[in-house]
């Protein structure tokens, strides 16, 4: 039981991580209409940024964190000026293919600045908390009560302010929204800026568990596609349960059944949903 | 004889009904037209038949054959071909091009054929290019052949959209709009096409909202409404159904403006 | 009828003879030859993914992966379990073939974004597999002394030359295969699902099987490439099967020119000589080739032979049109072949009182005004 509650722990935690990383990638799905598949590497970027000022230069970690994520957002604005703006009228192959390119570019940018080698990121929050027979480290209970903070402020964001209804208009209807005169590729520099911002948080919160390297945003790029697709393309909801429910089935498979069944439980389920519903679990149907 | 036999069809899309209890003989040698304001079902019905859709109710059978569950790659196979609304062709790629891609269906090589170059191969080449070049030419726009379908005006767009259809030989045609877009002083000509598909042993299931056109070309004339039948037969009787012209024909004069 | 007269015919002619030349130049140079060879292994992938991506419209990121089982079936059965090569390449390929086939059955029912994601996934599994189970693949330490092919006394496969010659026979097949494809009824079957999935669903083409066959031979190729790539090379690591692999190819086809014969050939030679050029900075070399590859998908997403080619059917259909517009008796050869038919068709239509077909026989001055 001790056990359990522990992994429950860590299985939220990581679901909180994934959430953020997958809200940005989704957001940007219904929104542009285009799988990021860039997305695992300002992941990766966000947490050598926040290594960086931590580690390097010697901020404060909140600092450190909203530091990168505002240069991440810089760098998601630079991404939808430079290479998805240019494409949005050609085959849904070639923003792919770009999204691949990008997504070298920063590997190898961060390979060239902080090496291949992996990186450890210490973390000034120290200590464990005990709940109900189980020791939970201080840095998890951060994470998942950052995360509830950060998703709390995105739904009202995008519920209240003008550009959050705009996001939200634009997901629903792009014609109709350019019709009421709301500026379409405004929205989109913003929406990609915003989920380069949320996955660097994302980042910055589960660095000091787990090691840096310029790859490992290959992993989370599958898993939080895996829960966006889980949780149907563009779907906010869908993306938060679906990134719980992978976080904690994986935990929960890797504590009970074998830890390479955990790293693989992400790609199961993604190849399951799609064989019972190619087009993802939650997408209404379309009329042809 | 009864080409087509459409009995009780049924499709409901979340809780409502697209189409509902339809039922309709297709004959052999005719020319059978579906009418009905915006919204009424004609497409769903054309994708039903088509295999597009899988019905929620009822049956469709052709020949005699049940293909209520057939994919749209048998239902062509077995000689129901269609053309959409839209024009809908492969816009890079020539006229001729068009139509050979409707012979893909009645293509028996493989890429053995293709890459030992077997007389099968060759044969097939032939009769396919033979074949396109003959749908082009019965629906008069052969002399386009070469030209990109981007290139060529609307009208010469839906006929080859014919073409490509006929190039898959078919025995009934499924004509979603054909004239749609058409010039007006155009259509008569159109018209005429339509009309001679009978003559080629194909027969015609067509939507349209051109009326004149309708009331000229066609045999049958089913109306729907709100995915239901609201009369069925001659265009003399459906020109004078007091339903017809109170829940259609009113509404059309105010669309066509 | 008249290839020998067509532009596209001849150019392709022309890079693979210059190719199939270059031992005359650089048989002395084993590095060179060696060089060139490892990037027709590669070329020998990318007709796969031309396939896949360039004919059906559908990007395959799983490349690598495939490209990667080629590699280590033939590493692995050669080493560890001795087999000839031979037995052990034929073994890989049809390995290959099945999993491209199964993983195909799944592939078939997604499209576009889902497609990609897909085999993503699948390309990020045979990576994982390969670089983990360490009992069977060694991981990290990779294979070593991949056998050369066996020459039956005849020929001496570790002369870089014959290795040369060995894998530049077997490109050939896959260009001609590509070209043989690309002209039949198959590949107008992959063009039309590449244009229009729904519209290709209208005229009776099997899209979803379609699809899972275009997969399994874009695997295919990728596990040929794959198993030549192993022996030419010798040693293999896990880096053989990683994306870097398929994010190489994607970048040899669209220099190259997605959807052509000649494209992926020389969009591999090209990009292996830029790639020699960056070879101090091997780790980097992303920093210059990342921005070219969203530059050229900006800028120039046809590729060489896509724009080269482009111009010369442009040309070429000018003529034809015109001449099919024109007086019917000045038919170029594909018209020629047909008029017989076309004739009687016409006197039909006539008969029936079509005058639609016959009244526009003349030329409709409308479709010059539309261009």
């Amino acid at each position: 039981m001790t056990l359990f509650i522990q992994q429950l722990f860590n299985g939220l935690a990581l679901g909180g991580v994934y959430c953020l990383a997958a809200i940005g990638l989704t957001l940007v799905f219904g929104v542009l209409r285009i799988p990021n598949l860039a997305h695992g590497a300002l992941y990766m970027l966000g947490a050598y940024i926040t290594y960086f000022f931590l580690t390097t230069v010697g901020v404060p970690y909140i600092a450190a964190i909203g530091i990168a994520a505002i240069m991440l957002f810089i760098v998601g604005v630079g991404l939808e000026r430079l290479v998805f703006h240019p494409l949005r009228n050609s085959p849904h192959t070639h923003h792919m293919i770009a999204a691949v390119g990008a997504m070298f570019f920063f590997q190898a940018l961060a390979q060239a600045i902080w090496g291949a080698d992996f990186r450890r990121m210490d973390t000034p929050i120290t200590g464990e908390l005990r709940i109900l027979g189980a020791e939970i480290s201080a840095q998890r209970i951060v994470i998942i009560v950052t995360a509830v903070i950060v998703l709390a402020l995105l739904a009202l964001f995008i519920k209240r302010s003008i550009h959050g209804q705009t996001i939200e208009a634009i997901e629903q209807d792009r014609v109709g929204a350019s019709l009421v005169g709301i500026n379409p590729s405004m929205v989109s520099m913003l929406t990609l800026g915003l989920s380069a911002l949320l996955a660097t948080i994302a980042a910055g919160l589960v660095a000091p568990i787990n090691l840096l390297s310029p790859t490992m945003g290959d992993a989370l790029n599958l898993k939080v596609f895996a829960i966006i697709i889980l949780g149907g393309l563009g779907s906010l909801p869908g993306a938060i349960v679906g990134g719980f429910a992978l976080a904690i089935a994986e935990t929960m498979t890797a504590t009970y059944i074998s830890s390479a069944v955990g790293e693989a439980v992400a790609f199961i389920v993604l190849v399951a949903v799609l064989a019972i519903k190619p087009n993802g679990l939650f997408t209404k149907a379309v009329q042809r | 004889m009864t080409m087509l036999e459409i009995r009780d069809l049924g499709k409901r899309f979340g809780g409502l009904d697209a189409v509902k209890d339809v039922s309709l003989d297709v004959e052999e040698g005719q020319i059978t037209a579906v009418i009905g304001p915006n919204g009424a079902g004609k497409s769903t019905l054309f994708n039903l038949v088509h295999g597009f859709y899988r019905p929620t109710a009822g049956t469709i059978s052709f020949k005699g054959e049940d293909i209520t569950h057939s994919s749209p790659h048998r239902t062509v196979a077995g000689g129901i071909a269609r053309t959409f609304q839209t024009t809908n062709l492969f816009d890079d790629s020539t006229l001729l091009e068009n139509v050979l891609a409707g012979r893909i269906v009645r293509s028996k090589s493989n890429v053995f054929d293709a890459v030992f170059h077997t007389p099968r191969h060759r044969r097939e080449s032939r009769i396919n290019e033979d074949k396109a070049m003959e749908a082009l030419e019965f629906c008069g726009v052969a002399e386009h052949r070469h030209d990109l379908a981007s290139n060529v005006p609307q009208e010469v767009q839906k006929r080859t959209a014919v073409a490509m259809a006929l190039a898959t030989e078919p025995e009934l045609l499924l004509l979603d709009e054909p004239a749609g877009g058409i010039p007006e002083e155009e259509t008569v000509d159109f018209g005429n096409l339509i009309r001679s598909l009978p003559q080629r042993g194909v027969s015609v299931l067509l939507v349209e909202h051109k009326m004149t056109m309708i009331m000229d070309l066609a045999d049958t004339i089913l109306v729907l409404d709100h995915g239901q039948k609201l009369a069925l037969g001659a265009p003399a009787e459906i020109q004078t159904n007091p339903d017809v012209i109170r829940a259609y024909l009113g509404s059309t004069a105010q669309e066509e403006n | 009828m008249n290839a020998m007269k067509n532009p596209r015919i001849i150019g392709t002619t022309a890079v693979i003879l210059l190719l199939g030349l270059t031992p005359l130049a650089f048989a002395q140079e084993n590095y060179a030859m060696r060089v060139i060879t490892v990037g027709m292994c590669a070329a020998i992938a990318v007709y796969g993914l031309n396939i896949i991506l360039g004919f059906t419209g559908q990007l395959n990121l799983a490349q690598g992966g495939f490209f990667g089982i080629g590699a280590y079936g033939v590493g692995l059965l050669t080493t560890d379990y001795d087999w000839s090569f031979w037995a052990a390449f034929v073994v890989s390929v049809i390995g290959t073939a099945v999993i491209g086939y199964l993983c195909g059955l799944i592939a078939l029912r997604t499209k576009d974004e889902y497609f990609a994601i897909f085999t993503m996934a699948i390309g990020f599994i045979i990576f994982l597999v390969i670089s983990r189970w360490e009992p069977v693949t060694h991981a990290h330490s990779g294979v070593n002394n991949v056998k050369f092919p066996e020459g039956g006394g005849l020929v001496d496969f570790e002369s870089p030359v014959a290795m040369f010659y060995l894998v530049f026979a077997i490109l050939l097949i896959c260009v001609y295969t590509t070209y043989a494809i690309r002209r039949s009824s198959v590949g107008r079957t992959l063009l039309t699902i590449r244009t229009s999935e729904d519209l290709a669903d209208a005229i009776g083409v099997r899209v979803g099987f379609s699809k899972q066959l275009a997969f399994a031979a874009s695997a295919v190729f990728g596990g040929v490439g794959g198993g030549l790539y192993a022996t030419v090379v010798g040693f293999i690591g896990p880096d053989a099967a990683s994306i870097d692999k398929t994010f190489e190819f994607l970048m040899f086809i669209l220099v190259g020119g997605m959807g052509t014969v000649a494209g992926p050939l020389l969009g591999s030679m090209i990009v292996t000589f830029l790639f020699e050029l960056f070879q101090d900075f091997q780790a980097y070399r992303f920093i210059v080739l990342g921005p070219i590859i969203v530059a050229l998908v900006i800028f120039a997403p046809r590729g060489i032979v896509g724009y080269l080619g482009g111009f010369v059917d442009k040309r070429s259909r000018r003529r034809r049109a015109e001449a099919a517009r024109g007086a019917d008796d000045d038919l170029d050869s594909t018209g020629a072949s047909t008029s017989g038919g076309a004739g009687d068709h016409r006197a039909r239509n006539l008969a029936d009182g079509i005058e639609s077909g016959a009244g526009r026989t003349g030329g409709t001055p409308s479709s010059e005004e539309t261009k």
